[in-house]
Parts: C-alpha cells; structure tokens; sequence
C-alpha cells in the first residue's frame, strides 16, 4: 500500500504543480558537488580513515572489560549488556546508544563505555531508556564518569519521557573513588533523585536485577515502581554477607541475605521472580507492555510524526564523506550538508540574503518539520539577530530545532563591537536558552568560542548533542590560541628581555596547537561526556530522526523569554 | 408423464431458504443473485460469522452448532422458510438433502423442495431396494448370489454364472474374515470350504455369499437431470476414483481413457436407472467399473446435488444449480441430449483440513492465511471460509474445493498443480502438498486410476514418517533456504509496516546501530509436512547491513544477501532480490497458543516454521523447582507416557479411568471428529493418570489427554 500512496501522492503533486507552477520546486537545494573530483577523493578517504578508526574503537568496547571477565561472566548464565538490551527490544528495533565512548582513555584503568551502557530503542513500539550495568567492567562499579553517563541517560529520559529500565548488576560506588562519586550535587545519590523525580513526572522507573545491587545500588531496584530479581545471579542488599559478619557476627548466604526468593516473598523488596536471566527479560517486556500512557503527555505525536511521507533526499548521505575538507581549516556550505539529510532536499530558506554566513530554514526530516541553524562561516551582527529571528519563529510553532555547528566564533574588531554584535549575540544566546521545543545539535565542523552557546553547545541543553569525527572542540581554534598565547609570551619575554628565537616560537605554538587538538578532538571530548556520541556524518539523517521522534512524547510548551537587550 | 400435470402453475421462486452452510450454501446462493432470487441463509451458533451468512440477503440462526439441533432439523427450517416467505428451499448436499421425509413435509406445507420428489430419494435410499430396481429396468448391477441355499454345487454354478474372477464373502463378515478371492472354477470349492470354516469359527455361521469380483475398480458416475415433464439426460460422466477414507479428493470430467461408445452406454444406463424412479432434478449415478473387462455395474444413486458438480459445470458450460431452480420451478430441461457439449477437461482438487501422515485425520483450527489462487474463467475456487474463519469440529473438515478448467486433460492438470501449489493456507494442517504429490503422480497423469489407487502408489505419496525411516533426520538444503528466505522476508515486511502507534521510525525494524552492524541469532524450528516427526531447529545468523541489506547465514546456505519490498495488496506478498534472482514470495506469520509461526511458499515450496519459546517456571512459589533453560523444550507439560489428542473432537467413549492399569496399546478413549472415531491407545504399560475427560468434551488437537505412569517407578 506504501508504494501506491507514495507513488499516487508524486503524480498527485507534480500534477498539482503543474496547475500551481507557484510551488514548483523552489526550495530544492541544488547542488553541484562533483563527487569524481580530486579534492572530494581525497576528503572520502580522510573521512573513511577516521571512521575505521572509530569503529574499531567502538569494536573493542563492545566486547566488554575482556576476554576472562567476559567469560567469569557467561558462565553464571548471564549475557553482556547489549546483549540484555538486544533481548528486551522490539525484534529490528533501533537502537540509539549513547556515549559509546565513554571513559575511553579517561583513567590508568581501562573502563570500556564508562562501564555502563545506555541508550534509546523500542519495547512493545514504547520508547524506552536503557541503563545497562557492565559487570564486567570493573565489576560493575560506578567511576565518576559512569555517575556522569547514568545521570545523563536519566536526563535524556526525563528532558523527553522515556521510559527507564535499569539492567542493574553493580558493585556500587567505586570505593577508591568514592570522593568523586559520592559527596556532590551530582554524583550517585543524584540517580535515586531522578528516579523519584521521573516517577512523580508519572515516567516509569524499571529495574530488573540481574546480579548484584549492593549498598546504594540497592536504591535502584527499591526506588524503581516495578522490578524482576533473577534467581541465583540477582542479590540486593545494604550490605554483603562479609560485612554482615563483621557488623553483627551472623553468618548468612548472599542468596539467604538477599536473593530473588527473600525480596519477593518475604521483604517485598522486587516484585517479579525469574527463574533465569531471560526470564528476567521476559519479565521486563510485560512489564513495559503494561504501562499504557504512563509518561506519554503528548498522545497526539504519532500524527504529527507521520503527517507526511518520509521522502529519501536527492542527494546520497554517504557523499557527505567527500564533502567535509579534510582539512578543517577550509570551509564549505552548510547547504551541502542540509541538501543530504532533509527529505527530497527541499529546504525553505529563511532570510537567505541577511547575514549569510547563518543558514536558516524549514524542512522535513523523515516527515517530521524541523526548523535548521546552520553555519556558513563566522558570525556577524546580522547573522546572529537572524538566528534569534529564526530560533522565536520556530519556537512560536512548535518546531524542533536542529543546529549543525560549524563555528569559529563571533566576529571580532572595532566595526563589529560598534555594531553592537555582543548585543546581537546575547539575543541569539537568549532565544536559544529559552526556545521551549526539541534541541538536537550536530558539530560539523569547529565548535569555538560564543559560537557554541548560540549554536545550543552543551550548556544550553540540547536534547541530544553528537559530532561527527573530524569535530573540533574548544574555547578557539588551535592555531588561534597558539597565536593569542605566543603574542603573550613574546611580550612576558619583552619584558623579561629575554631572547625568543623564531625556532623556540614555533615549537610554542606546536605545543599549544597540539595540545587543543588532544583535547578538542571528538574522542576527548566524548570521552567526558561533552556529547553523546560521534557519528558517521553519513548516518546524521537517521539519527536526527530517531532523535527527533523520541523528543517528541512530550507536549508542545509555550516559550517564555527574559529581557532582549535591544 | 402423470407427476407432470399434478403440479400447479409453475409460481416463479422468487426467495430460496438454503438449508445448509459453508462452500455449497454460497454456491447456491451465487447463483441465486444471477437469477434475481433472493436468498435466505440458516445459520447454526458455530456459523454466526460465517460468509455464507453475510452473502445471503437475510439470515436466520437455528440453533446450536450440533448439526442435530440447526442444519438437520427439519421442521425448524421448514418454520423459518414459511416465516421469512421463501418459495422454495435448496437443501445443498448432505444434511437434509437426501431425506424422504423432509422433502415430504416441504411438500406438504407447499414450500417447493429443490430436488427430486420424496419417492425418488427414498426408492435410492434403500440399496436393496434400489438394485432391485434397476436390474427390473436393465441397468447392469454386480452380479452375484445372495440366496439362502448354501449347497457347494449350486454355489459353484451360481460362481460359473457370474463368472471368474469372484469374491466369496461370510454372510456376517466384516474385517476380511472368510473372504476368498477365486479366479478360477478349479479352485472353487477349496476355498469355498475354507471361508465357510474360517466364517463358522468367527461368526458361529458358515453361510458365504458371491458377487463378482472387481480387481481393479474404477467409480465413474453420471450427472443425470430430470424435469417435471418426463425429460431426462445426462451431463456426461465424472471420474472419482482416487479416493481417501473412502471419500473422493479428486474428480475429473471426462473420465480418462474412456470411448465415446462408453460413455454413450453408461449415461444412457444412467438415463434409464433415473426414470425408473420417477427422477426430478439433478442426480448423479454411481457405478463401478471394472477396469479390465470394461463392464459397469450401478452402486447407487445420489439423489441430490454432488460436491462435485463444478467439473460437469466446468466441460458442459451450463450452471447446475441453475437447472435445478428452473426445473423445480416446473419449466422443461434447457437442453436436449444432443445439445449437451463436453468441452475440455476439468479437475477438483478438494482442500480438506486434515491430517495426512496421521492418516487423513479430519483436522480443525483457524485459517490464519488463506490466499487462493485467483479465480479466472478457467479456475474456480469454491469455498465457504476466508482468513480468520474457523475449520469447526463439528461440521466437514473441508475448506475449499479447487475447480480448473484445461483444452485437455494434460492442460487441465498443468493447471491443477499450479493451482495448488500457488494455493496458500496456514493455521492448520492441510492436504494441499498430499493433492500436489498426487497429481503430479506418473499414474495420475496417464490417468491410470482406480479407487486402490492411493494405496496402490502410497510409498510414492505419502510422507515417511520419521520413525519408518532409517536415516537421521536432518535438514534439506531447500529447507535452509527457505528459512534464510523466510528470516530476510520477515525483517523486510517489519520494516516496511508502518504501524499507528507511536514512533513509526523506531519500529521500522531497520536495526540501526550506531558504527556497528546489528547481528542477530534467528532459531527456527522446521516443521516438516509428516506433521508428526519432531521439529528440527535451524540456526541462522542475520545482519542488518546498511542500505536496507540482509545478511543471513547458515550452515547448509552460506551467506544470503537480500534486499526485497512488499507487494501492494493484503501484505504477505514480497519480492525479494537474491543474489542474482529476483522472486516472489509469500509470508504469513502469526501466533497460535504461545508459538510464533512463519510460513513461507516460494516456488514449489511451502515451508512451515516455528519460532522456540523458552520454557520458564513461571510458578513464582515453586522457585526450589529446578529451572529449565532449553530454548528447544516444546511441551513443556508432557512426560514421557503423555498422550496428546491426535485430532480435534469430542470424547464418546472413555474406557479406562484414573488409576487404571493398563498395557501397552490398551484402548483408553474414543475421540469422535466428522463421523470418524479414533480410538486412543496406551502407549505403554503403566497407570493411567490425568485423564479430566468427561463423555461429550471437546478436545483439541494438542490436549494433553492423560499419562501414563509406568507403576514400575512407583514402588
């Protein structure tokens, strides 16, 4: 039936253009790209290079904390996170992890995925969040960076009302670590907050226990609304059987002390036995299929969603790798990029004569409206009193937001200062803070400076924050804080009068220039959990999607703004 | 002739009652529409949905679903006729179609009965009567002495008379006891004291009887049709010889291998046996024919319309029901003899619910697919059910019959096996691979029938059960194949569906994943169509490769990829890109209990697969049980003595209760399903046990019955 409506809605239109030449394809971004070139070989092979790289990274962290934890562990007859969550999903369903790299060369220790894997796929058609333990990681512990990616999986499933299940099987806090985990705003007891939280806001909290949960970790099953416990493998307790004997003398089994029979018959504490780990599982999909409307606030979304066919774009994404410079100090049209993940690459362009190194525009992502604030280059005055236009236009109707950030900064000198272009920014940075509908960031290219905050950086919540691998990320470029740094070293030294040969100077700046690069790279940055993930630019369009269709259970809200300084 | 001037002045039905159900009552009522009749439909509590309720103009329930109490009580129907105003009411066949008394009463109340009048049906009802009858009116009936007089030499004369070969058969026989075949006079009296021995000692009598002998019989019958004027003729013969349980499965019109100086004589014989009984409307005369001397002998007469008309309809070009409504409305036959065409060849394949490696069993359940091939003026497929109807226990296990229409009889069958195999059913064990296998048959296709003709080629037909066979059983490369086919179709029509609810592009089934590849481990178990070998499960590893690829391996295909998209229409239809090859497919899956089923027919293939359930305890108390992790365990109640009804029906008869001792092959119960019993046995020697069974319970055909409790154990 598909192809018959598709095909019917193609004559349909082009006969009704035919009639109203008004609408004659306009907006179809032309595109000139020739992908035979030398220069667009030449980035398709930088690009394939640093994607092999990242899949081989993404490779070995998922194989989990190695070969014998690996194996200690299947043979408990339990499987590896993913391979929980590969059990829980819809047969096919997508699945959006999140933070793949996560802790990756964070500590001394190897800690794969930040020892915890989470991420966004379908139960019984449900969305659900997912906060997978890696027991073999470190025996599940929680280092300060898988604190950080669990509190981050619950913001997601909050910031759009996912559902959370918990695949708890952790050691608890790492004790080593414990000042880094334990004591501040967000650190472990922060989980039991949102979890309490996100079950107030009516979001269903899911813990299925598959291996340990002691001490805090206990919290997890016993705050959560509905829970499963695994017969044999699944203990919770506040605390193990040896402490138990130091404390008090009384020796107990860990099963006696708290296994799946104690919590289910005599302490309540779960609530569902499972005879095995797919039992468990089982378990845990009936419980989703029972939810009902249990965080859904916006029932109407699937005709929003699917109010129009998803049209493929007239250009492949997978040109994408021949079109990003490999070397990033070029640029390049940000249209290239819209032309290759909006559907049938029909772009509305708004205010396209106005301060032009700004892209804005409407379009359909997969059917779904979204408004685009792409970057053609350094921001200006103009740029940025467009983008603060565009952000109130989409926020006024309840279009989701996508930003693709290819931003060295605002533009600086005494001709754009006099313009008022701090004035300028703040208003873009104010229409983004306070636009009331979904985010979704993409780093294309450099993220630098004020750029970053009028383009929805991190700090200004996006619902979801990727980079593509060839991304850049810090307060300016390198070559820029080589220059600002070496211009104040030579003048310490002026005044030192010490000598600075041209030689020592350039190794300064290499330094420098390296230095920024370690650190702005995808990889530190994702590592830290300033993203949520790096993608194959070639997936952008699908994961946009994905991203756009889970921001969207929640109802539209009015935008409310502070003061425009005018 | 005197019965024609008894009727009135024809009244013009203008409203037909159909007195029965399924295929035939829409038959009719199709018929019906053509001719601006309207329609009355009676349905029973199992019929409420049924299609020939919704295709009737009105339509009245008549009870419960016992035959007993709705489609066999006359006077019910009789009353809702008189009720909803309908001139006349056509009985169909079976049921209260070859009643006397019914078509009486029809009569009596002046609702005209659409068929022959009540003396006909009862003067054929008797065989006795009937034979005598006939032989009166000089069609050939098999000859042979039934007398009291029991001396060997008038014996052997009478043995002379019907000559060589004979059969002499114990008065009070049954079950092949003291029967002899004799071929020739030489031996007569041997086995004449023989069977009178063997018949003395199982009967307490010697008394035989002799008829001719028939090695190789064939059952050829005549569509005969008579009008209230005295006009009689026949519409050519059918061939019906390959028959299963003793019912037809496939008939054919012509006969094979038949000159048209035989068929001259034997629908002339057939002319002949319906005057002399006065016939009115359409009848069918039944003989059999000796295959070697080329002699027919009338059986019976059925005095009604035959399930399989359709083939006569299909080589004479004329609508049957059609004849029978004008007829009983007092006008004369359309045609003369020598107008009456053959045209052709044409088969019917009847689609039965059933079970063929448990020996035809009558089977029940829900259509879960049903995709028919597509009707033409050359293909006719004529059934009462579509998808998510219901093969009830309590009525013919028949859900279609296959109608196909050739220049020839080679062209006929060409069409026949295309027609099967592009005919889909699942939900239900079927007859369709057995009717495939049998036309397709050498024998079948030089038509060198005769009614031992399944028996006669059966290693051949019928499937060899697992434990008949030496080998290990294991999987066919096609098999394999077709569970790669079935695994990629399925991820492919996943993707392709797009649900109402929430977040059509999460459950597009494409398997995304972010710089990695989705893999996937597929276990299927393989259900052969000898329904009663174990399932053999098939491994297969999928990948959701980019740009919509499927990456199946398995052991026996290597590595499949598959791209495809689904066909417009009701979904199950795909074309999927192979390799090189582009092909068809259909898919159905669904659930039934708690398996997941997958069926895929691709090419000359009907594969049927399962998909595992994992057995848990689900007894939260009984957590000290031990667990069980087989993903492959699949009765999970059954033990080693648990005995699983082998067919959907209804206990008449239980003769050992809980508790009982019993031995290997003792007799348990009786299930009864469509006027078949099935005794149920013990499969070995123990006690039985779990056996909640009352006289008159419905069972299906994956209750478990009872248990044998080997009392060895119990000590």
């Amino acid at each position: 039936g598909v192809d018959i409506k598709k095909s019917f809605y193609n004559v349909f239109n082009s006969r009704r253009r035919n009639f109203m030449s008004m609408d004659h394809e306009l907006n179809v971004l032309k595109d000139d790209v020739k992908t035979g070139s030398e220069i667009f070989v030449k980035n398709k092979k930088a690009m394939e290079e640093l994607l092999l790289d990242l899949q081989q990274k993404v490779e070995k962290v998922r194989l989990g904390g190695g070969v014998k934890a690996v194996e200690r562990h299947k043979s408990r007859k339990k499987y590896l996170p993913r391979e929980r969550i590969d059990y829980l999903l819809d047969p096919g369903s997508p699945f959006l992890e999140l933070s793949q790299l996560a802790g990756h060369e964070l500590y001394t220790d190897d800690l794969p995925s930040g020892g915890i894997v989470t991420g966004i796929g379908s139960v019984h058609g449900r969305l659900c969040m997912f906060v997978a333990n890696d027991p073999t990681v470190k025996g599940g512990t929680y280092y300060p960076i898988t604190v950080k990616k669990h509190l981050r999986a619950q913001e997601i499933a909050s910031q759009c009302n996912l559902p959370c299940i918990y695949l708890v099987d952790s050691g608890g806090a790492n004790l080593p670590r414990q000042a880094e985990v334990f004591p501040d705003r967000d650190h472990f007891g922060r989980i039991f907050y949102n979890q309490a939280r996100m079950s107030e806001e009516g979001i269903p909290q899911i813990a299925l226990v598959l291996g340990s949960c002691t001490a805090g970790g206990a919290y997890v099953p016993a705050m959560a609304d509905e829970s499963v416990i695994v017969k044999g493998n699944g203990t919770i307790f506040l605390a193990g059987p040896p402490l138990v004997k130091a404390a008090t003398g009384e020796e107990v089994s860990a099963e006696d002390l708290g296994g799946a029979a104690l919590h289910c018959k005599i302490s309540g504490v779960s609530d569902h036995f499972a005879t095995d780990e797919l039992h468990a599982l089982a378990i845990g999909r009936k419980i989703v299929k029972n939810i009902h409307f249990a965080g859904i606030t916006n029932r109407s979304s699937p005709s929003n969603v699917m109010s129009e066919e998803s049209r493929d774009p007239l250009y492949s994404p997978d040109e994408l790798h021949g079109i990003v410079p490999a070397d990033a100090r070029i640029s390049y049209d940000i249209r290239s990029v819209i032309a290759r993940i909006v559907d049938g690459s029909e772009f509305d362009e708004f205010k396209k004569l106005y301060g032009s190194t700004l892209v804005t525009g409407f379009a359909r992502i997969m059917g779904q409206p979204v408004g685009i604030v792409g970057n053609n280059g350094i921001l200006f005055t103009e740029s940025a009193l467009k983008g603060a236009h565009f952000i109130q236009l989409c926020a006024q109707r309840h279009i989701p937001l996508i930003f693709l950030q290819n931003i060295t900064g605002f533009m600086v000198g005494s001709r754009s200062e006099a313009s008022g272009i701090a004035k300028a920014g703040a208003k873009m940075v104010m229409a983004v803070a306070c636009a009331k509908v979904p985010k979704i960031t993409i780093v294309v290219g450099g993220s630098h400076g004020a750029g970053n905050y009028g383009m929805c950086g991190r700090a200004y919540s996006p619902n979801f924050l990727f980079m593509w691998p060839n991304a850049r990320i810090s307060v300016m470029g390198g070559a820029q804080a080589a220059g600002v740094l070496a211009q104040v070293e030579r003048d310490k030294r002026r005044r030192d009068k010490t000598e600075w040969s041209e030689e020592e100077e350039e190794k300064f700046k290499e330094k420098v220039m390296q230095g920024y690069d370690r650190e702005g790279h995808p990889y530190y940055a994702s590592a830290r959990l300033w993203d949520d993930g790096i993608i194959d630019p070639a997936d952008t369009r699908r994961v946009l999607a994905l991203c756009l269709s889970a921001s969207l259970q929640t109802s539209p809200k009015e935008t409310k703004y502070g003061v425009f300084r005018m | 002739s005197t019965q024609g001037e008894e009727i009135p002045k024809a009244k013009y039905i203008k409203k037909i009652l159909i007195a029965n159900r399924g295929e035939i009552a829409c038959r009719v009522i199709k018929t019906a529409k053509k001719l601006g009749v309207r329609t009355v439909a009676v349905y029973s509590e199992g019929d409420r949905h049924a299609k020939h309720v919704t295709m009737a103009d009105e339509a009245v329930f008549i009870g419960p679903a016992l035959a007993s109490a709705s489609y066999l009580d006359g006077s019910k129907i009789l009353a809702t006729a008189l009720a909803t105003g309908a001139d006349a009411i056509h009985p169909g066949y079976g049921f209260l179609s070859e009643s006397s008394k019914f078509a009486e009463l029809c009569k009596q109340k002046g609702v005209i009965f659409i068929g022959p009048p009540a003396d006909a049906i009862r003067a054929m009802g008797d065989k006795s009567v009937a034979k005598s009858l006939m032989s009166a009116a000089g069609v050939p009936v098999v000859p042979g002495y039934h007398g009291e007089d029991q001396n060997p030499e008038l014996l052997q004369a009478e043995a002379n008379r019907i000559s060589y070969p004979v059969l002499i058969k114990a008065t009070q026989g049954g079950g092949g006891k003291g029967m002899r075949i004799v071929h020739n006079e030489a031996d007569f009296l041997e086995s004449l004291a023989s069977a009178q021995r063997e018949s003395q000692a199982a009967f307490g009598d010697s008394r035989v009887l002799i008829e001719k002998y028939i090695s190789r019989p064939r059952h050829i019958e005549v569509q005969i049709f008579a009008d209230k004027h005295g006009n009689a003729v026949h519409l050519n013969e059918r061939d019906c010889s390959v028959q299963r349980r003793h019912q037809k499965i496939i008939e054919e019109a012509p006969a094979p291998n038949i000159t048209p100086e035989f068929r001259q004589r034997i629908g002339q014989a057939a002319v002949d046996a319906a005057k002399a009984v006065g016939y009115v409307s359409a009848g069918t005369v039944e003989f059999i024919v000796d295959t070697i001397s080329g002699d027919f002998y009338f059986m019976e007469m059925n005095t009604r319309l035959q399930v399989e008309h359709p083939v006569t309809e299909m080589v004479t070009g004329q609508d049957l029901v059609e004849w029978q409504i004008r007829v009983a409305d007092g006008e004369a036959l359309p045609l003369q003899q020598s107008e009456v065409k053959l045209m052709g060849h044409s088969f019917e394949a009847r689609i039965y619910a059933e079970n063929v490696p448990k020996g035809f069993l009558p089977a029940a359940g829900r259509l879960q697919h049903y995709s028919p091939p597509s009707a033409s003026p050359t293909v006719r497929v004529e059934t009462g059910v579509g998808e998510g109807d219901n093969v009830s226990v309590f009525y013919d296990p028949m859900i279609a019959k296959l109608v196909v229409w050739g220049r020839d009889r080679s062209a006929a069958l060409t069409k026949l096996i295309d027609s099967l195999t592009k005919f889909q059913i699942a939900g239900l064990p079927t007859n369709i691979g057995f009717l495939k296998t049998l036309a397709s048959h050498h024998a079948f296709a030089a038509g060198d029938v005769d009614t031992h003709f399944i028996d006669r080629f059966k290693t051949d037909l019928l499937p060899v059960t697992q434990s008949d066979s030496i080998h290990e059983p294991s999987l066919p490369k096609a098999t394999q194949y077709g569970a790669a086919l079935a695994a990629a179709a399925s991820v492919i029509k996943s993707r392709q569906e797009r649900p109402d609810g929430l977040n059509s592009i999460w459950s597009s089934g494409s398997g995304f994943r972010l710089n990695h590849l989705y893999t996937r481990m597929l276990h299927l178990d393989w259900r052969p169509e000898s329904g009663d070998s174990t399932p053999l499960p098939v491994n297969l590893k999928l990948t959701y490769e980019k740009l919509g690829n499927i990456l199946v391996e398995g052991d026996k295909v290597g590595k499949i990829a598959v791209t495809g998209k689904q066909l417009p229409g009701d979904g199950s239809n795909l074309r999927l890109n192979v390799e090189e090859k582009s092909v068809p497919v259909s898919l159905a899956q669904f659930s039934q209990g708690n398996t997941s089923h997958i069926h895929l027919w691709e090419g000359d293939h009907h594969h049927h697969f399962s998909v595992p359930v994992p057995v848990h305890d689900t007894d939260e108390s009984q957590e000290h049980k031990k667990s069980s992790h087989g993903r492959h365990e699949r009765h999970p109640a059954q033990g080693p003595g648990a005995v699983i009804a082998p067919m959907a029906g209804r206990v008449v008869k239980i003769f050992a209760a809980n508790g009982t001792r019993v031995k290997k092959g003792d007799s348990i119960l009786v299930l009864e399903a469509m006027k078949m019993e099935h005794v149920v046995k013990a499969p070995m020697e123990g006690v039985v046990k779990g056996a909640e069974l009352e006289i008159g319970q419905q069972v299906t055909d994956s209750t478990v019955l009872f248990q044998i409790e080997s009392w060895i154990h119990r000590v």
